[in-house]
């Protein structure tokens, strides 16, 4: 029997033992790639020689004030504001309507709409890439009723439409989750205290359901602006958002400083959402949610 | 129990038809008999899955993915489980923070993640090297093999370990025959997730991987950049089908409604 | 003139009966009780006339007007849920006040509302905040005011006390009986606590399998009860088998090893009777001077009674005792037990009671 200070010892050390494996896996091949990466933003690059030690903040400025650059990023962040706010429109209600259905219907239809997360995006983005382009279906049904051939691949519209498509599982399960936490009776008692449908979706559904709107969006906004199959494959090789202009960089203009300054300018931004969001809705939901 | 009414049917309607579109069109046109893009109207072929099997990147690269992911899953579960017991039975400073860490990898976008690596591993020389690409994988599934690992500590009951300990068993043997026992659905079920994310991942992939370590999604993606035929069709509905089995079996052992919204 | 009324009311879900053939007719200012075990279709009932569960067959009327298809938000009735279903994103005065604003009331009136109903559930100095910061029986106030707020031509209560302990529970009763004698509001309440439905109902309805078995007032429903299961689902009773050897009034039922004479209402000679008789209404008496002798077996201390399990030829009956401060019995010991022969009540041996008889209010006394 070890003495009581051998076994305290041994016990306070036993959780850090237990992550050991894994935070040796993360130090290593998370922590020090960021780092080196953030390192590497601040270097030197030349066309000729490649990349040089040495600081110098070159890149950030040519991220933050090239014209080319920032029209990227409007364009991602367009494009991922649209695709969060159709998220929205779209898979709020249909979780709403979803969570409103008995079984075993509910289950069947919820497993299709979360289902496509667990298929390759490379497969998806595929998909709509061929029911989009000019001969696609969509097309094909566009040109039975009558309305010209429209050019919707190589479009923003198709990358919208493609991303919604793989983001909308995103939006779907925190509403979901939030719905699930409603009282039953809660809506019933509106009801009876004389609302009528529209006004219990307004007054008593929809507040209650809002931290899942906007957790969904946080997370639809922030993998839509670092996408990069789908953009690669529905936008073409004209039409570049974030992730696409650093492939271009790493692994076709070598300019690898430039590459990750715009990488790690796109990290950022993310997390400064994030943490304002987190603030945002801890301030305005602490009293009545928790 | 439906309280919806026709409109609501009929826009849940279009949604389904939305979510299954891409994936139906891409598994019918697989069977074209065609040369070019176009839905199978007078008969099935096979000939375009046959092109897939005689084309030798595509077999390799199957078998590549197939390998890192049975590799990357059972690591990154290896190093999850005592991580999860960590996190959920200790009580020690810096919990927090290493909870933080290794979840970080679902809020860090992939890009980032495979730009950083391809730094590091070019600087170290292992750029082609398959180990150093299973540990990448290893970070970006770790997060879904540990929540599911935490969920299924969480919810086991540990009167059962008590009275192990109390009859004598070291605490090895609590481990192995006890506490593994009862947290064996979420361990399976976190492997399975594991393993299909590494098996679906590209965009870190194409960061990290060699002409001789190139995956499945990686060489799909490059050849739909390239050109566009009934090939990449019959890839993209062998892909829905592995992964159609791969959920399969995840939810006869965990249940794929509790792995994709939580708890029932 | 019944103000609520429930005519032939029935409910199935397919094939399968939930309700059956429901027949209640509610006083204005009446507080009614809807009592019976789980299943027995007294919360369904409620929700029918709620209007959130469709009435397969039946009708029902409020104040003259038919109102059985009457869409839920149209019924004006005020409704206090078994989880209370308050609205957790709004203050008690936001909860309060929602069927106020539903009703398009100006500021000033929906205040005066609000002030009056919430010093009501002594409430006032809470109206600011969230559910979440409040106790069980603090919100089920909240939720009482909420339905009363809106002047509600009846109000309904879906076991509204049964997620209180007891304490708090017992409180609440009289509370609630207050409160509603205050306001004069005609109440509804379904429970399966039967204490609660005997004190605070002015009549109670027993349901059992979708059917109404007896409505009666607490008392004669406690001192009358007619089948066998009521007489053992409200209060205690001792049930002993026998055949009944002369019928009428002074029936002779012989029990097996004795005879009794009792009042043996509508049981004709040669049937199969059960005799149901309160444990209160039985005492100890020296041996050989009571109906018959017997052992106690076990005897319970209950605070304000005592309870005592007695082995006699007849079975095992339970005997209660106030708790008056004179010695109690000890166990093994050998007594005589007694009852006056017309507390003693006579049940048909099969479920239905003789002549099922459901009482108006102004049945005799």
């Amino acid at each position: 029997m070890s003495t009581g200070a051998g076994r305290t010892l041994s016990a306070k050390a036993t959780p850090y033992l237990l992550s050991g494996p894994a935070l040796l896996v993360f130090s290593g091949l998370l922590l020090v790639p960021l780092l080196l990466t953030a390192v590497l933003s601040v270097n030197a690059f030349d066309d000729a020689t490649g990349v040089k030690s040495g600081f110098t903040l070159t890149h950030y400025a040519a991220v933050l004030t090239d014209e080319y650059y920032l029209g990227i990023f409007w364009r991602t962040f367009s494009v991922s504001a649209i695709t969060t706010l159709m998220c929205i429109a779209i898979g709020a209600p249909e979780a709403y309507v979803l969570s409103r259905m008995g079984s075993p219907w509910r289950s069947v239809f919820l497993l299709i709409v979360l289902a496509p997360l667990l298929v390759s995006v490379v497969v998806r983005a595929f998909g709509w890439s061929m029911l989009l382009s000019p001969e696609g279906l969509v097309n094909q049904c566009l040109q039975w009723v009558g309305l010209g051939p429209v050019r919707i691949l190589y479009t923003e519209r198709a990358v919208i439409i493609a991303l919604t498509h793989v983001m909308l599982p995103f939006m779907v399960i925190p509403v979901w989750t939030s719905l699930q936490k409603l009282d039953p009776d809660g809506e019933n008692a509106a009801l009876s205290l004389g609302a009528s449908p529209f006004t219990v979706l307004r007054r008593v559904v929809l507040p209650q359901v809002l931290p899942g709107i906007l957790s969904g969006s946080l997370i639809v906004f922030g993998l839509s602006a670092s996408a990069f199959a789908t953009p690669g494959l529905l936008g073409g090789r004209r039409l570049k958002m974030v992730a696409t202009v650093v492939y271009d960089e790493y692994l076709h203009e070598l300019n690898w400083p430039l590459g990750a300054a715009i990488a790690l300018t796109l990290l950022l931004a993310n997390l400064v959402v994030m943490l304002t969001y987190n603030r945002v809705i801890e301030r305005a939901y602490r009293k009545s949610l928790g | 129990m439906s309280r919806n009414g026709p409109i609501a049917l009929g826009f849940n309607a279009l949604v389904i038809s939305f979510m299954l579109a891409p994936l139906v069109v891409v598994c019918v046109v697989a069977f074209t008999p065609e040369n070019t893009l176009s839905v199978p109207t007078t008969s099935f072929s096979l000939r375009w899955f046959r092109a897939v099997f005689a084309h030798s990147d595509f077999v390799q690269s199957f078998w590549n993915s197939l390998w890192l992911g049975l590799f990357a899953a059972t690591l990154a579960t290896a190093i999850a489980i005592p991580a999860g017991l960590a996190m959920t039975r200790y009580e020690f400073r810096g919990r927090d923070f290493l909870n933080g860490i290794f979840l970080s990898p679902l809020i860090i976008p992939h890009l980032v993640l495979g730009v950083a690596l391809l730094r590091m591993f070019s600087l170290i020389g292992v750029t082609g090297s398959f180990p150093w690409l299973v540990l990448a994988h290893v970070v970006i599934v770790t997060p879904y093999a540990l929540r599911l690992i935490i969920a299924a500590v969480v919810g086991s009951d540990r009167s059962g370990e008590q009275a192990a300990l109390s009859l004598g068993a070291s605490q090895a043997t609590v481990f192995r025959r006890i506490t593994l026992p009862m947290i064996l659905p979420g361990v399976t079920g976190g492997w399975l997730l594991a393993f299909i994310s590494s098996f679906d991942e590209v965009t870190m992939s194409i960061f990290v991987t060699a002409p001789s370590t190139v995956t499945l999604p990686v060489r799909m993606y490059m050849y739909a950049t390239e050109s566009i035929d009934p090939l990449m069709a019959a890839v993209s509905a062998l892909m829905v089908a592995i992964t159609a089995v791969a959920m399969f079996l995840l939810d006869r052992i965990y249940g794929l409604d509790r792995i994709l919204i939580g708890s029932r | 003139m019944s103000f609520l009324t429930l005519t032939d009311v029935s409910k199935s879900y397919g094939s399968a009966p939930v309700v059956a053939d429901m027949n209640l007719s509610v006083e204005k200012g009446e507080f009614v009780s809807l009592l019976g075990p789980s299943g027995c279709g007294k919360t369904t009932t409620l929700q029918m006339i709620a209007g959130f569960v469709e009435v397969t067959r039946g009708r029902i009327t409020l104040d003259g007007l038919d109102i059985t298809r009457a869409r839920p938000n149209s019924r004006g009735l005020g409704i206090v849920f078994q989880s209370y279903a308050l609205f957790p994103h709004m203050t008690v005065s936001g909860n309060v006040s929602f069927g106020l604003e539903m009703r398009r009331m100006t500021k000033t009136e929906r205040r005066e509302r609000l002030d009056a109903v919430l010093a009501l559930v002594h409430l006032d100095h809470l109206a600011a905040r969230y559910p979440r910061e409040l106790s069980g029986g603090q919100r089920q106030r909240v939720a009482l005011a909420r339905a009363l707020v809106i002047q509600p031509r009846v109000l309904l209560l879906d076991e509204p006390l049964s997620n209180l302990d007891a304490k708090l529970r017992e409180e609440m009763q009289f509370e609630l009986r207050q409160i509603q004698r205050k306001v004069g509001t005609t109440s509804i309440m379904v429970t399966h606590d039967q204490t609660e439905a005997m004190s605070i109902s002015d009549r109670v309805v027993v349901m059992e399998a979708g059917r109404v078995t007896q409505i009666d007032d607490p008392q004669r429903l406690y001192e009358y009860p007619q089948t066998r299961f009521i007489s053992t689902f409200v209060g205690k009773a001792n049930l002993i088998r026998g055949r009944v050897r002369s019928a009428g009034p002074r029936a002779r039922v012989d029990l097996g090893s004795m005879t009794v004479e009792v009042d043996a209402g509508g049981a004709a000679a040669g049937d199969e009777v059960f005799l149901s008789i309160r444990p209160e209404k039985l005492s100890f008496v020296p041996l050989g001077q009571g109906q018959l002798d017997g052992v106690v077996r076990e005897r319970f201390f209950l605070g304000s009674q005592w309870l005592y399990h007695v082995t006699t030829a007849v079975g095992e009956l339970i005997v209660a005792c106030p708790n008056d401060g004179r010695a109690p019995l000890e166990e093994d010991c050998h007594s005589g037990v007694d009852w006056p022969s017309h507390l003693v009540r006579v049940l048909a041996a099969g479920t239905a009671g003789f002549d099922a008889q459901q009482s108006t209010p102004a049945a005799e006394s």
